[in-house]
């Protein structure tokens, strides 16, 4: 045992690091978490003017704003109901949903768009004028057309980010380097080997791109959506009916406990195309 | 038996069979380019790039193409390789028409056309693997030879993006050697270079070439670099491109960088230049795409 402590010495093996110490010497994360902590600050010092100096009147805007310890005692108030929860499911599965089938359709579609040009003078054309239609302006339509608010609402998500994906996967197909596509010709490569060689992997960042684009839009979609088509009435009211009930309910704390939900929801979401992007195109890490 | 090179190595040529040569022995090819013409546009608004080209690039030699940028040189080259048809005239390589890209002409291309997203060594590996002509370890020792050739047998995991300027196109010389092409195409390869690693890319390049002289076409407009590495100068008028004149440098191999400054050299030089000038001077009175050059003939 004294000879193990004793070469463990002498080889001066670095101490592992303790969980604080790594904090402290990542940078990123210190300056990230005393951002946040600041901010929450100022915004407790702004609401609580009146309060803390004792004065008759209260900051014009900031100060009739619930201080985030009201917002967090409310938000303990709600974690443990049920409710809440469900409403995060709710949405999470419509984002979930039209994202997906977005991704499902509009990637194949983007491609056919770039690589023929017989598909793209037939369909760019009424895609074009499709496009510029706000998603939002396609609710009462899908509410008409589809037989339940769940379907017109998993319809206009699946718009939101439809349009983005097609967009950037056809931009990005067509500015490949036509020199990769020569060099591989001459190496020998049938049709197939260029498109699932050059073209694919070579649409990876613009894909990647539309998805976190396209990912942001559903989540702005479906809040709204949930809070026009009044999404309760059919139970799992999702986020955006959370925020519209705390409205109606008068419940200001619950409004802000709501959006502070879509904002980490959002951010999940956001980090998981990042991480995939990351996984899938290890090449772009060295950027 | 008489297949297997002195590294235990089994080379094959173009129709499978193996053969002894080393690595730019197989390509003898010889390249005609029979009054070719190519123009782009409508006929209406035509822009004639090549007018009645008639150049042969012969067997084992180093044939450098040189003239004012904007001529049509690289089109010249897109013509070669196949990914483009001459309106009249014919490319023939050794006798046969060519009517498509294929491995026997391989192309390094103006700054890097290494694929982004495959490291080094992937790319090196990408031609064969797509043929299936070369597999397994034969492949992967073929490709370690070929890029510890080339000087980067540290780099094989690298992505492009990690390599310097040179390193790429050390890395597409590579590339391009594995599939054993008949005939190198080189368009202006080391454009885009500092002049330090320029000057070391044209002596590797000189080197990989001495040593068994397979048929080249080297696109440049730099005046010191085609004298330094050509056995032949083409030099092709302003656009639309026709010969202008053929210039055989008779500098002896292996060719050292000193030889640029003899009196033989200045002399090619001298003699090339005056012609370039000429050709450059109308490029300018007809429209001001010249930059490129003028600014390489200021700075000779």
């Amino acid at each position: 045992m004294a000879d193990v402590a004793q070469s463990s010495h002498a080889h001066a093996v670095p101490r592992k690091r303790t969980r604080f110490e790594k904090f402290r010497q990542n940078e990123s994360l210190r300056r990230g978490v005393t951002a946040i902590v600041v901010f929450l600050l100022l915004w407790e010092l702004g609401s609580r003017f009146d309060e803390i100096f004792g004065k008759a009147w209260t900051l014009p805007g900031i100060g009739l704003i619930p201080p985030p310890t009201d917002v967090a005692v409310a938000w303990l108030g709600v974690l443990p109901k049920p409710g809440y929860w469900w409403s995060w499911v709710a949405s999470f599965r419509r984002v979930m949903t039209g994202f997906i089938a977005a991704m499902v359709l509009g990637i194949p579609f983007g491609l056919m768009l770039a690589v023929n040009k017989y598909f793209r003078d037939i369909f760019f054309p009424p895609f074009e004028i499709l496009r510029p239609i706000p998603p939002l302006a396609w609710v009462p339509a899908s509410l008409i057309f589809w037989p339940t608010n769940e379907m017109s609402i998993a319809f206009v998500t699946f718009l939101g980010a439809f349009f983005t994906i097609v967009i950037n996967v056809l931009g990005g197909a067509r500015t490949i380097d036509v020199r990769y596509l020569r060099a591989a010709q001459s190496m020998g490569a049938s049709q197939w080997d260029l498109f699932s060689k050059i073209i694919l992997p070579g649409t990876l960042p613009s894909i990647f791109t539309g998805a976190a684009v396209g990912m942001g839009i559903t989540w702005e979609v479906v809040l709204a959506a949930e809070m026009i088509s009044g999404g309760g009435t059919q139970g799992g009211g999702g986020l955006g009916f959370f925020i519209w009930n705390s409205y109606m309910g008068g419940s200001l704390e619950q409004i802000v406990v709501g959006m502070i939900s879509i904002g980490i929801a959002g951010y999940l979401c956001s980090s998981a195309i990042r991480w995939l992007g990351h996984y899938f195109m290890p090449w772009r890490r060295l950027f | 038996m008489d297949a297997v090179s002195p590294e235990g190595r089994v080379n094959l040529n173009m129709d499978g069979q193996p053969s002894t040569e080393a690595d730019w022995a197989v390509g003898k090819s010889t390249v005609e380019i029979k009054n070719v013409s190519k123009a782009y546009g409508d006929e209406w608004d035509l822009d004639q790039v090549i007018t009645n080209l008639d150049v042969t690039v012969a067997p084992g030699e180093l044939t450098v193409i040189v003239g004012p940028s904007g001529c049509g040189k690289s089109t010249l080259v897109n013509l070669i390789a196949g990914f483009e048809q001459p309106d009249t005239g014919e490319v023939l390589l050794d006798g046969k028409i060519v009517t498509g890209p294929a491995r026997d002409r391989m192309v390094v291309f103006q700054e890097t056309a290494l694929i982004p997203w495959q490291t080094t060594y992937q790319n090196v590996v990408f031609g064969p693997k797509l043929r299936g002509d070369l597999k397994g370890k034969a492949l992967k020792a073929e490709a370690e030879r070929l890029l510890v050739k080339v000087g980067l047998g540290e780099f094989v995991h690298k992505y492009p993006i990690q390599l310097s300027g040179g390193m790429q196109r050390r890395a597409e010389l590579a590339r391009a050697l594995i599939n054993n092409p008949n005939i190198m195409i080189m368009d202006e390869p080391f454009r885009g270079l500092d002049a330090m690693s320029r000057g070391l890319m044209q002596e590797f390049f000189l080197r990989l070439f001495e040593e068994n002289r397979r048929t080249n076409l080297f696109v440049t407009s730099e005046i010191d670099e085609a004298i330094f590495l050509a056995d032949s100068l083409v030099i092709l008028s302003n656009k639309p491109a026709s010969v202008r004149k053929v210039i055989k440098i008779d500098l002896p191999r292996p060719r050292d960088y000193k030889m640029l400054s003899s009196p033989e050299a200045y002399e090619y030089k001298r003699e090339a230049m005056e012609i370039l000038h000429e050709e450059a001077m109308k490029n300018f009175a007809a429209d001001a795409d010249s930059g490129d050059f003028a600014e390489s003939f200021r700075k000779r």
